[in-house]
């Protein structure tokens, strides 16, 4: 398909794999932001294409990997009403809550429906006008447009049966987290292209200025992720602390301002507690007071349960870029994609599912053919 | 989650004044796609779609340049 095929060209794929051979010199390490792209990466086994002093990090960008499991307890909580219709995107329906899932609360008789796009959960709530409909509205700033777009497409139409469970999250404060408070050194930063294509790359510049590391907007194909590991090399052996575009087909500079003031209009700011990472000033959307109508967390009792995350899963430390997959005693063993201790083990984007879908005997420092 | 791909806009749909939609082909599946975040878009457009939203019209030109430049790599050695 065309802006597909020949972003998978092989040879292309080579002859930058060959220029970066050609560039780098130092021992650094560099992270994928979102775990789409980690995904790409695994697939595509691109690790063998780079140079084996380019240590790759996988960063927490997964939504599905970092909604706190608070809000999973929740969401199942209220699939178990009476009168309730919950709906949520499908990547969320096994991820582990305190004590189960979403699936196996469908499994005791709730009414949970997956959805493609938070439109359909309007329309379930203008079909079943005797029900109350919750969406769980997950994702980062690459979501949170489409999903403000829902709460005012309920509002034109007059709906009062329709809420959703917002678990927004905002990428640049996990960033500025990362930056500011691992122990980690990260030498550069391969931005998440889709978050980009809503939010433009502002944010980003105030990153690379204030913590001085470039930063490359990156697409999702596996020659769009050589060409931007290339372009960020560059910029580190140079000493430049740029940020770069490499998704220049789909990002621009200031980002799409009216998917911005969609958001702004339906949401503001809120602190955000990270699956495992912790709680992170600013890094969360919620309704803003004049939406809270439609705010599930304002319009319905929840008993005051203690959550509690599986003790074993070390998913903190993954997605903060501290340890790799296989260095989880539960990896692969109790906890497979069908039986996931922890969320990056659920969703095709988290580390844990990708390295068990392609790498399954790891060799987390693949050496270098070339 | 965040997965987006790209399509071609085959139809749009301006009878609902509220909600400006379309139907977008991603080689030979045709979904209906939202395409109030583009009011720019024209059929025949790609645009990049993420759960039934088009969050931009792609740009032809500069996916054009990237490649030509990419190629250009293997004639700089
Ligand atoms: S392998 Fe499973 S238990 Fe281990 S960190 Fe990943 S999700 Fe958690």
């Amino acid at each position: 398909m065309k802006f597909i095929d020949e972003y998978r060209d092989k040879n292309l794929i080579g002859i930058v794999s060959e220029k970066i051979h050609s560039i780098s010199t130092k021992q650094i390490s560099i992270m994928e932001i979102c775990g789409g792209q980690t995904h790409t990466i695994l697939k595509y086994k691109l690790e063998e294409f780079i140079p084996s002093n380019i240590n790759l990090i996988h960063g927490p960008g997964c939504p599905v990997c970092v909604t706190p499991v608070e809000y999973i307890d929740r969401a199942i909580e209220l699939s178990m009403k009476q009168d309730v219709i919950l709906v949520s995107f499908g990547d969320m329906l096994r991820v582990p809550g305190t004590e189960k899932d979403l699936l196996s609360a469908r499994a005791n008789g709730a009414d949970v429906r997956m959805v493609y796009s938070p439109l359909d959960s309007v329309k379930i709530a203008v079909d079943n006008p005797e029900k109350l409909i919750v969406f769980f509205a997950v994702g980062f700033e690459t979501t949170a447009p489409a999903n403000a777009r829902a709460v005012l497409q309920a509002e034109r139409l007059g709906l009062d049966n329709y809420f959703i469970l917002c678990s927004h999250m905002l990428v640049p404060p996990a960033i500025e987290f990362l930056l500011s408070n691992n122990n980690i050194r990260l030498d550069g930063l391969l931005a998440a292209g889709h978050v980009c294509t809503v939010m433009g790359l502002n944010e980003y510049e105030i990153l690379s200025g204030k913590y001085h590391i470039p930063i490359v907007a990156m697409g999702f194909e596996p020659l769009d992720i050589m060409n931007a590991i290339f372009i960020l090399i560059k910029l580190i052996e140079e000493n430049k602390c740029n940020v770069e575009n490499q998704y220049s087909r789909t990002v621009l500079k200031e980002g799409n301002i009216k998917a911005q003031k969609i958001i702004n209009k339906v949401f503001v700011k809120e602190d955000r507690e990270w699956r495992g990472i912790g709680t992170i000033k600013d890094s969360g959307l919620k309704l803003r007071d004049e939406y809270s109508k439609y705010d599930a967390l304002l319009n319905f009792v929840f008993e005051n349960k203690l959550t509690k995350v599986n003790g074993v899963c070390i998913a903190g430390e993954i997605l903060q870029g501290l340890k790799k997959p296989s260095q989880c005693i539960s990896f692969g063993k109790e906890c497979i994609p069908e039986h996931p201790l922890g969320a990056p083990m659920v969703s095709s984007e988290g580390a844990c599912a990708a390295y068990f879908r392609y790498r399954r005997i790891d060799n987390c420092n693949i050496k270098c053919k070339m | 989650m965040c997965l987006a791909i790209p399509g071609k806009i085959v139809t749009i749909d301006d009878s609902n004044e509220d909600l400006k939609m379309g139907k977008v082909d991603f080689s030979g599946i045709v979904k209906d796609v939202c395409l109030d975040l583009v009011p720019e878009a024209n059929i025949g457009d790609y645009v990049i779609v993420h759960v039934g939203f088009a969050l931009n019209v792609l740009d032809e030109e500069e996916a054009i340049k990237n490649i030509t430049l990419i190629n250009e790599m293997l004639n700089s050695e």
